[in-house]
């Protein structure tokens, strides 16, 4: 699906975190958001997901304005998340996870009448399970999987809600570089083959040149570049305020 | 597939509990044993009924004595006031405490963690004041006297100490049942992911307040159904069932038993209830004694019984 943020605007008090952003985001696009610490790449999820009102401005999905409707609504309708800090739910196992949020997702989190899981919730925990490769670790309570394993239960319980769009707030965050590709060499298949629209946080400059095929800049607010790796790569701008020397050597 | 034999498990294990509870008094009759298992069936209800809140969603709630005082209110003066028969009493008594707690809950669920807890104490504290003022209707703080008339439910001879024993064992054992079915529902793994990460189980699409709201109702209703039983056996009603302190009671027997294991509660009410009874024979001070036992748990253990045996020996115990 086709996700559109046109002058979309958040301050918290004084400071406008983001500042009259627009941008598009075509189905099925793999795009990757940048930018220094603090350039409100996080407000800028967290306004699409529907975690903070936005102060003006919209966001279209597939032409539908989402902006005034309820994180679960916006859930429904498709738009998926992961969090920067892994976001699971620590005392149930991998798969009570999913089940979990498969049983959220089919409406059913309020049914009293059967036992946990509903039928065929089991099913659909165990494909998400294959799709991200954490069939081996099904019972293993999520409080103790190793950090990386985390960061995937995390992304698994957005797919479990079958996401038109994924937004992912750096998903290799505290990971150590081989890792890192592994774990980015994953996102990229389940983008392939769930036919994602696909945005996400990234530091590694690596990983983004090489994965992404459109990158969108942000810095204090407001978007200070947009294209593909090579028009960033030597755009000016991006150069002066981010990128620095690193990127000229590569 | 796995679900069936899970369900016939607990039943199975109710079932039996119930048989061994119900033999007893054929074998032995000891008045003081069918007085606690009496206490015991109110209590366990009572605590469970919060850890549903406390131990399930994460939510302490303070105030919970005051759906149990409420419908020991509510069903001994019904019984006083009209004629309706036994049954019908203790419904409509549960169907207004079910209602209070929905009027109440509407107003805390919303508020974060420390306010809510504050909250429902301040409620429960006005609660607790009406019925103190209000005496022509209540009693005062005398409590409600002139007995419960008309104790006998389908041939049951209530005010025989036998036959309360048998009954409040099985409404005890089928509400727990009941409660049991709700904590494994797909409601009750709900309120388990907002326990582990609220904002997580919001992005999954579950309406937190309302999620909360059902759980606080729920919850007030079962202790609404150990309140008819505390009722029945003071034969009327008390302020002290309404009162904080009892309230307090609910909250340590959740703690004793284990936060995170269905039985916890009825294992740490059983404990509050026993040592009650032996340490008066012994000791005015039972609320130094009652101190001390709590802080043995707090700093030696941790964690409730239940909670430790689970911990300790991980297949095995429930």
């Amino acid at each position: 699906m086709k996700l559109e943020i046109n002058h979309l605007t958040k301050a918290f008090g004084g400071l406008k975190a983001i500042d009259d952003v627009s941008l598009a985001f075509p189905s099925g696009s793999l795009s990757a958001v940048i930018g220094p610490n603090g350039a409100g790449k996080s407000t800028f999820f967290n306004l699409i997901s529907g975690a903070f009102a936005a102060d003006a401005g919209e966001v279209l999905l597939e032409g539908q304005d989402i902006v005034g409707l309820s994180k679960a609504q916006r859930t429904r309708l498709g738009i998926g998340r992961a969090f920067q800090v892994a976001s699971c739910f620590p005392t149930m196992t991998v798969a009570e996870n999913l089940m979990a949020a498969v049983t959220a997702h089919v409406g059913r989190w309020g049914n009293l009448s059967r036992r946990f899981p509903p039928p065929g919730v089991r099913e659909r925990a165990e494909e998400v399970m294959e799709l991200v490769g954490l069939t081996k670790a099904r019972d293993v309570t999520a409080a103790i999987l190793s950090h990386g394993d985390q960061k995937l239960l995390d992304i698994a319980i957005a797919l479990a809600l079958e996401p038109k769009v994924l937004l992912l707030d750096e998903p290799t965050a505290g990971m150590g570089p081989e890792e890192r590709w592994r774990m980015i060499e994953r996102v990229r298949g389940l983008w392939e083959r769930r036919k994602l629209t696909l945005v996400f946080i990234e530091h590694d400059m690596d990983i983004v040149f090489q994965v992404a095929s459109t990158i969108r800049v942000l810095c204090y607010g407001r978007v200070l570049a947009e294209g593909t790796p090579s028009d960033i790569r030597n755009n000016q701008a991006v150069i002066d305020a981010y990128l620095g020397t690193e990127a000229q050597a590569t | 597939m796995k679900d069936r034999p899970a369900a016939l498990r607990d039943t199975a294990i109710a079932a039996i509990a119930l048989i061994v509870v119900l033999a007893i008094p054929l074998l032995h009759r000891s008045p003081a044993f069918e007085d606690f298992i009496i206490r015991l069936s109110a209590m366990a209800l009572f605590a469970t009924s919060l850890n549903l809140l406390v131990g399930n969603t994460g939510m302490v709630s303070f105030g919970h004595g005051m759906f149990y005082g409420f419908s020991a209110y509510a069903f001994a003066l019904t019984m006083q006031m009209t004629d309706l028969s036994l049954p019908v009493a203790a419904v409509l008594a549960i169907a207004i405490t079910t209602f209070a707690s929905l009027c109440v809950g509407a107003i805390c669920v919303r508020l974060s963690t420390d306010y809510f807890a504050f909250i429902t104490l301040a409620v429960q504290m006005l609660f607790y004041s009406v019925i103190i003022s209000w005496q022509s209707l209540t009693g005062g703080d005398q409590g409600l006297r002139g007995g419960i008339p008309r104790r006998e439910i389908f041939g049951f001879e209530l005010s025989s100490q036998l036959h309360l024993y048998q009954f409040c064992a099985v409404v005890a054992v089928l509400g727990l049942l009941a409660l049991r079915h709700i904590s494994q529902s797909p409601f009750g793994q709900t309120l388990r992911m907002i326990r582990d990460n609220e904002t997580r189980a919001s992005f999954v699409g579950v309406v937190l307040w309302r999620a909360r709201l059902w759980a606080f109702t729920i919850a007030g209703a079962f202790a609404g159904l150990g309140g008819v039983l505390a009722a029945l056996f003071v034969s009327g009603a008390y302020p002290e069932l309404a009162d904080w302190p009892n309230s307090g009671q609910a909250i340590f027997a959740v703690m004793l038993g284990g936060i995170n294991s269905f039985l916890g509660p009825v294992v740490g009410a059983a404990i509050l209830l026993a040592l009650n009874d032996v340490v008066n024979r012994f000791t005015e001070y039972y609320g130094l004694v009652l101190g001390i036992v709590i802080l043995a748990f707090a700093l030696g253990l941790r964690r409730g019984v239940l909670d430790f045996l689970r911990l300790a020996w991980p297949k095995g115990v429930k």
